[in-house]
């Protein structure tokens, strides 16, 4: 690093860095009768330079910060100990952390604002100058680069031994490579993604069941207007219950069957205007909690997409594309709600290898 | 400066002292801490680093504070988060909560929420580190884009400094990152919510999204794996990298020296301001100590993240009103923006545009503001170095390209929240989103011309008091009858600050030694004009003198 010069003489004059080289000023306009630099203003001296009381003022302030620095820290370390954490009293938890926090604020804004104080008001406050260099090297230093450089070329033969050269940048070429082959196995042994992605745990027979209790649902306990969470049955025992979780989950609601518009292939999937709706937004998988009753819309809290139920859960607002996977139900023999199989298409999220065809 | 009398010491420990010897050998520093640094100094030449920089200068202002209080701020979270680290614990082990906080109790969770409340409820102080910790976080990644906003449009980005705006450009990227990572950590419904976004992004991409999801989840999410591997991203490579790219910012301060705003004295060519030893130590240091001690203050008297009201994560619920933290607003803003229907089927693969369409947004945005020096500096092609900030004014088009992408991230930060606008103020959702597209699109033109137009008025002020003084407020009255105020000349300090700055003409085409005109120079002399057409030129001495006589 070059020497800094530190001095007190101000060079007045243009505001253009002089350097013996000079870079071009491109299009800014240079001109011969801009104003020149003044220079520095003359001193003004502070209260407590001219005053010896209000330094003493002064003084006095700043030891009292720094003392008031040590009470809070002292008061800090008290609290933690005053104010013990007692088990099931939240009062206690807040209380521990406003005094705690009270007292490490006051110990750190006191030393903080006393150091401050200190040095703005006593001490020296002549502002020095440093002079600036041109950031690149000097001409010499420049032209030593170049010849080292020159130099080592000429020593290793990097240039002239360009068959050993090429030969080395292809051997770094390949290095990384198993470096991210090693990685192979943070992805699935068998198998791909989408093969998973594609199915749920619902199958053929599979009570439809209360979240999260697990508790199954009759058909007949579902009034029109209700809306129940649904897991599969038997999902609180399965050892990836939150994965399967994440794409099994079902939303259930009643709706008069007139109000349902129901597509030809799609009419044995309701029982009594019952329908089960993947609960899992189409968009980037939120689950779609929020169901308006009187419109019979469903809404996603995350990015405000907007399913109709009476129209198989549509798309009528934002970003998201397609419906939500409709869960074909039934009822047993008991009387409980049923899955006829699982869902006829993925769940969730679109994905590349999401093909086109699931509906046709 | 004042320099320090050559003198030889004497090993310490070999002499005897008397009161006025003491003294004296306290003076040229043969004491305890004369002798610590003599030690030192014969074991690593210190003296050297501080010869040369204990009186380096460094220029006031108060927004050279701002990149100050994002330094800060994350030696807070250093701290704390060293601290949270001895009570965390990083895994997605199930267990049944059974600590101090009742209405969780028995419910089932990951070890690492249960950690996390543990913090929270039963380690005395845990619950303040815990809030200073996300307090301090918040406040990093504030302070850096302001700071970064400060750095635009004072056009300290330009020669030298191109390279530090992308050093800190990148820091920017990587506070956020470090943000996300920790706030995902507790595992707690709400963070597992953002995750959930996270993979469903991550799925739409192209060819290899499932791949990418499954690789980071270490299966289907939310799997067993994420919040561990978030966690070794979280506490040991994002912050070694943002440690590393936060000294090498500062080597570049230190090397190329701070900017200063133009003022008497101030030139291209020096640094006026307050040395390290004393007072920018004391002031700079004490500074530390307040943004700590505010920081504490918000964390004693604010509840941030409430984890034990969102209760652990579980892929079925969600409450209304979800937001992430603020810093990561713009995308999913930038999520929620996207018209409906962007998505489509072609030879049986998806093309998910209402993924993909943001994330390319958002990924432009960002290379533009990145490249903004560069771009800048091959359309001025000015390329001396520059050291005085300009102020805002007197750069109308930056400015008003500043306006225009600051406006931009307002618009796609502020649909992060258009539910809650919604609610608030008793609108419908489906119009507060429609009017925020309309708003993503012509918000950044409208901000771009009224910035330019406030530009370029207070130039033609500076101008008018330059020229003509300032209005005293002093009426007179003439002994024809009219009033008149009178306008007293500014001083030469004043107007010094109202003249001294750049200024360029649009660029003028000329041929080169080819007699063409290459592509490339076309496209810089519409930039040029674009930049330079409207422009106020700074006051003359000539046009003083012209000025004068009237």
């Amino acid at each position: 690093m070059a020497t800094e010069e530190h001095t007190d003489v101000v060079p007045a004059g243009d505001r253009t860095a002089q350097s013996p080289y000079s870079n071009p000023a491109g299009s800014a306009v240079v001109r011969s009768d801009s104003f020149q630099n003044p220079g520095m203003p003359p001193h003004r001296a502070r209260v407590t330079d001219t005053d010896p009381k209000a330094a003493k003022r002064a003084e006095r302030i700043i030891v009292g910060l720094f003392y008031i620095s040590i009470v809070g820290a002292v008061f800090a370390m008290a609290a933690y100990f005053a104010f013990p954490i007692r088990s099931n009293d939240l009062g206690s938890v807040r209380l521990n952390n406003l005094m705690v926090g009270l007292g490490l604020s006051f110990a750190l804004l006191a030393i903080g604002v006393g150091a401050v104080h200190w040095g703005k008001v006593l001490m020296a406050d002549h502002e020095g100058v440093d002079l600036r260099h041109p950031q690149r090297g000097d001409e010499r230093t420049r032209a030593r680069a170049v010849e080292i450089f020159r130099l080592a070329d000429e020593e290793s033969g990097f240039s002239r031994r360009s068959i050993i050269r090429n030969a080395m940048i292809a051997a770094f070429a390949f290095l990384p490579f198993p470096a991210i082959f090693l990685f192979r196995d943070l992805g699935p042994a068998s198998g791909t993604p989408a093969e998973a992605y594609s199915h749920t745990m619902w199958k053929k027979g599979l009570r439809l069941t209360k979240d999260p209790s697990g508790v199954p649902i009759k058909a007949s306990d579902v009034t029109i207007g209700s809306v129940f969470h649904v897991i599969p049955e038997g999902l609180n025992d399965k050892e990836d219950a939150l994965e399967e979780k994440a794409k099994a989950a079902v939303l259930l609601m009643r709706l008069d069957p007139r109000q349902l518009r129901i597509s030809p292939e799609r009419r044995t999937w309701n029982y009594n205007g019952i329908v089960a709706y993947s609960k899992i937004c189409t968009h980037v998988g939120c689950p779609v909690a929020l169901y308006e009753q009187q419109t019979h819309h469903l809404l996603c809290p995350c990015h405000q997409s907007q399913f109709d139920i009476t129209n198989e859960a549509a798309v009528i607002f934002g970003p998201a594309k397609r419906p939500l996977p409709q869960l074909p139900i039934t009822v047993d023999s008991e009387g409980y709600l049923i899955a006829q199989s699982d869902f006829h298409e993925p769940v969730g999220p679109s994905f590349w290898e999401r093909r086109g065809d699931y509906n046709a | 400066m004042t320099t320090t009398p050559e003198t030889t010491t004497a090993p310490a420990e070999a002499v005897s002292f008397d009161r006025t010897e003491a003294a004296d050998a306290r003076r040229s520093g043969a004491g305890v801490t004369g002798w610590a640094a003599n030690y030192l100094d014969e074991r690593t030449g210190i003296s050297y680093v501080v010869r040369e920089f204990g009186r380096k200068i460094f220029p006031d202002h108060w927004s050279f504070m701002l990149g100050e209080v994002s330094l800060y701020s994350f030696v807070i979270i250093l701290l704390s988060g060293s601290f949270l680290t001895f009570f965390f614990q990083a895994s997605m082990a199930e267990v049944v909560y059974n600590g101090s906080y009742v209405p969780l109790k028995g419910l089932q969770m990951s070890a690492a929420m249960q950690s996390a409340l543990d913090i929270s409820f039963d380690i005395r102080g845990g619950l303040l580190m815990r809030q200073i910790h996300h307090w301090a976080a918040l406040l990093f990644i504030a302070a850096t884009g302001v700071h970064m906003m400060r750095i635009f449009f004072t056009g300290a980005f330009r020669k030298p400094r191109e390279l530090n705006w992308v050093i800190g450009f990148t820091l920017f990227i990587l506070a956020m990152g470090e943000g996300f990572t920790g706030y995902s950590l507790p595992d707690d419904l709400l963070s597992g919510n953002g995750l959930r976004i996270i993979a469903g992004m991550v799925e739409g991409i192209p060819f290899i999204g499932s791949w990418i999801e499954w690789f980071l989840f270490g299966g289907q999410f939310p799997g067993t794996a994420i919040v561990g591997r978030l966690y070794t991203l979280h506490i040991l490579l994002l912050p070694a990298a943002v440690v590393a790219l936060i000294g090498l910012h500062l080597v570049f301060v230190v090397v190329q020296k701070h900017t200063q705003f133009a003022g008497p004295g101030r030139t291209n060519d020096n640094v006026i301001g307050y040395p390290i030893l004393p007072v920018y130590a004391a002031k700079a240091g004490g500074f530390f100590f307040i943004v700590f001690g505010v920081v504490v203050l918000i964390a004693t008297f604010f509840t941030i993240n409430p984890i034990w009201t969102y209760g652990p994560y579980d892929p079925s619920p969600v409450s209304a009103g979800t937001q992430p933290d603020w810093y990561i607003g713009f995308a999913d803003g930038a999520l929620r923006l996207v018209p409906h229907g962007w998505e489509f089927v072609l030879f049986n693969t998806t093309y998910s545009l209402n993924i993909i369409a943001p994330i390319a947004v958002l990924g432009l945005f960002i290379v533009t503001a990145m490249a903004y020096p560069f771009l800048e500096g091959w359309v001025t092609g000015d390329k001396r170095e520059h050291h005085i900030a300009d102020r805002p004014r007197n750069m109308p088009t930056r400015t008003a390209i500043g306006a225009a992408g600051v406006t931009f991230y307002a618009v796609l930060w502020a649909a992060a929240s258009s539910d809650l606008i919604a609610t608030h103020f008793r609108l419908s959702i489906e119009g507060v989103i429609v009017s925020m597209q309309f708003t993503l699109i012509i918000g950044p033109f409208i901000a771009y011309f009224v910035a330019k137009r406030i530009c370029l008025a207070l130039q033609k002020k500076d101008r008018e008091m330059a020229l003509h003084g300032y209005e005293s407020g002093r009426i007179v009255r003439l002994p024809g009858g009219e009033f008149i105020e009178v306008h007293e000349p500014v001083d030469e300090y004043e107007r010094w600050k109202l003249v001294s700055y750049n200024d360029y003409e649009p660029l003028m085409l000329r041929p080169n030694a080819n007699g063409k005109i290459p592509p490339q120079e076309r496209v810089r002399a519409v930039l040029s004009r674009w930049f330079f057409e409207d422009r106020i030129e700074p006051v003359s001495t000539t046009e003083v003198e012209l000025a004068s006589h009237h």
